[in-house]
């Protein structure tokens, strides 16, 4: 378990497209403030759509999603990140026929009115490759950015918690590095990260405590080192290697 | 042919780019042909006429025409509280019918529901009005010369300001608001727009409300230029999806080009080969943005 109170806590959690078909099938994940819990597990295992479910994109059916204190589960996903819990997809996740600085404003909408420039004024200086090419686009970044904007505009409304879907697909390895780098500094913060990953190596390197899910339901957790160093999972997920990589 | 073409193809352009600018929004937000876009047109037609005749037997005065205009006060009072009533239709009909087909699958569906309400919809109007047209005025307005050889009536040319502020209008919001992000936002990526927080039930009210609005204010146009006839908003329907194909779905600025090309083309036809031949233009321009461009003039790649 972590250090602090969780901040958000799914409880035995189902949850799919199509009712009846559960893809989510009874997981439960918990993340405080400050602390960074991946979500692994192998292909079809309901991660992405664990995140998903509780971003209000997939309907649940059984358990529940607390959030600071609130039952959410059943909340619309616009009101969900105005409480403060923000969420990236995996793919198309800027609006690509937006311009970068139409993306931000967006985003700045859930906000008071007199925040809104300042924030992303502050977007901006945190990320200054934006702020260069504000006028452009969405749809012409490059991937790197394009996952800078994404992640730039989940922050834009100083979220609790933020929930990232794959953030490493599709980048390289020194982008990955970046991102990732980004997201300990997001963490350092005070800011929850619940992060859905394939890179399963990288996303244990960076986080304090993951979950293993198979078929749609916690298989393995505890502090991300000591599954690194779990023979078991470093056969399953780690290619057999079992001591290479750990930080 | 006379180049007095540009003047009638300039004026049906305008009023069909206002109605296919509510079937371009609707497409790209809804993801529906909506065909009941010409019935909003034809309501706000009769809805004018009718509050028009309301406050001229209450103001008199209020029914003669502004100037050399034979556009009285009351019918411009009336068009605005039409603009409203259409939007309210506009909502009704997406509360009561669409919104709930909406994500259960099947578009066609939808589509097709769109058909019944828009043989409702001119059903009742020709039963309250009867089929027989109608006219905000009697006035005969005489064309005068405006330069370049060509003559236009007052009417017009106010009417084609109207139109160009409407579209004007239209533009900056969608670009420069709140609202209008969120549109482009919604219609890009419901999902995505969601969990940026914007509140995807809302923007479509918002998007009914204005293609309403919009539409009603093209048959007040079209009643003032023409006549009233609870065929007229479904006979102007094919160059309304036409405008909206060619301009690429989605894309306002681009649904008004798209009708004034409509519209000059139409105006040319009939020059050159006949009136009869008028509605060819529209189906041919469709048919070919469809085979070389289908995302039309300013659309995306889907």
């Amino acid at each position: 378990m972590s250090g602090g109170t969780p901040l958000l806590v799914v409880d035995k959690l189902v949850a799919g497209y199509e009712p009846g078909l559960p893809i989510v099938n009874g997981a439960s994940i918990d993340v405080a403030a400050g602390e960074i819990v991946a979500v692994l597990g192998p292909n079809g295992a309901g991660k992405s759509t664990l995140i998903k479910a509780i971003a209000g994109l997939v309907p649940i059916s059984g358990g529940s999603v607390t959030f600071a204190g609130c039952d959410v589960t059943h909340s619309p996903a616009h009101r969900l990140i105005g409480a403060g819990l923000a969420f990236t997809p995996q793919t198309e996740n800027v609006f690509a026929s937006l311009s970068v600085a139409d993306n931000l404003k967006l985003a700045a909408g859930v906000l008071p009115k007199t925040l809104r420039a300042d924030r992303i004024a502050a977007a901006y200086e945190t990320f200054p490759d934006l702020a260069r090419q504000r006028s452009l686009t969405a749809g012409r970044l490059s991937g790197g950015q394009r996952q800078m904007l994404a992640i730039a505009r989940a922050l834009l409304v100083g979220p609790k918690a933020l929930m990232l879907d794959e953030p490493s697909a599709g980048l390289s390895p020194k982008l990955v590095e970046m991102i990732f780098a980004r997201l300990a500094d997001i963490c350092q913060s005070g800011v929850a990260i619940v992060l859905v990953e394939q890179n399963t190596r990288a996303a244990l390197a960076l986080a304090d405590r993951a979950y293993i899910l198979v078929h749609g339901r916690n298989r393995h957790e505890g502090p991300a080192r000591a599954l690194t160093s779990d023979p078991m999972v470093a056969a399953l997920y780690l290619g057999g290697v079992e001591t290479e990589g750990a930080p | 042919m006379t180049p007095q073409v540009l003047v009638d193809g300039l004026m049906s352009g305008a009023l069909i780019g206002l109605g296919a600018i509510g079937v371009t929004l609707t497409y790209s937000i809804l993801r529906f042909a909506n065909f009941a876009q010409g019935e909003f047109i034809s309501f706000g037609a009769y809805a004018t006429l009718l509050v028009a005749s309301g406050i001229s037997a209450l103001i008199v005065g209020s029914d003669r025409g502004i100037g050399e205009l034979s556009i009285s006060p009351a019918v411009i009072a009336a068009s605005f509280i039409a603009m409203a009533l259409t939007a309210g239709l506009a909502l009704a009909l997406d509360k009561i019918l669409f919104s709930r087909l909406r994500g259960k699958g099947a578009a066609i569906s939808i589509v097709m529901a769109s058909f019944g309400a828009s043989m409702a919809i001119r059903a009742a109007l020709e039963f309250a009005f009867t089929s027989r047209p109608a006219y905000f005025s009697r006035d005969l307005e005489i064309a005068r010369p405006i330069g370049f050889g060509l003559k236009a009536t007052p009417d017009q040319i106010a009417l084609l300001a109207v139109a160009a502020a409407l579209l004007i209008g239209v533009h900056l919001i969608l670009t420069r608001t709140q609202i209008g992000r969120a549109m482009r936002a919604v219609s890009e990526n419901p999902a995505l727009a969601r969990v940026a927080g914007v509140d995807v039930d809302a923007t479509i009210r918002f998007t009914w409300a204005i293609g309403g609005a919009l539409a009603s204010a093209s048959g007040v146009m079209l009643g003032l230029l023409v006549q009233i006839r609870p065929f007229m908003g479904f006979d102007l329907l094919l160059p309304l999806f036409a405008a909206a194909i060619l301009g690429g779905i989605g894309s306002a600025p681009g649904a008004f080009a798209g009708a004034l090309i409509i519209g000059l083309g139409e105006a040319i036809t009939v020059q050159l080969v006949g009136s009869e031949w008028r509605a060819a233009f529209a189906f041919l321009v469709l048919i070919a943005v469809l085979i070389v461009r289908p995302t039309g003039l300013a659309g995306r790649p889907a």
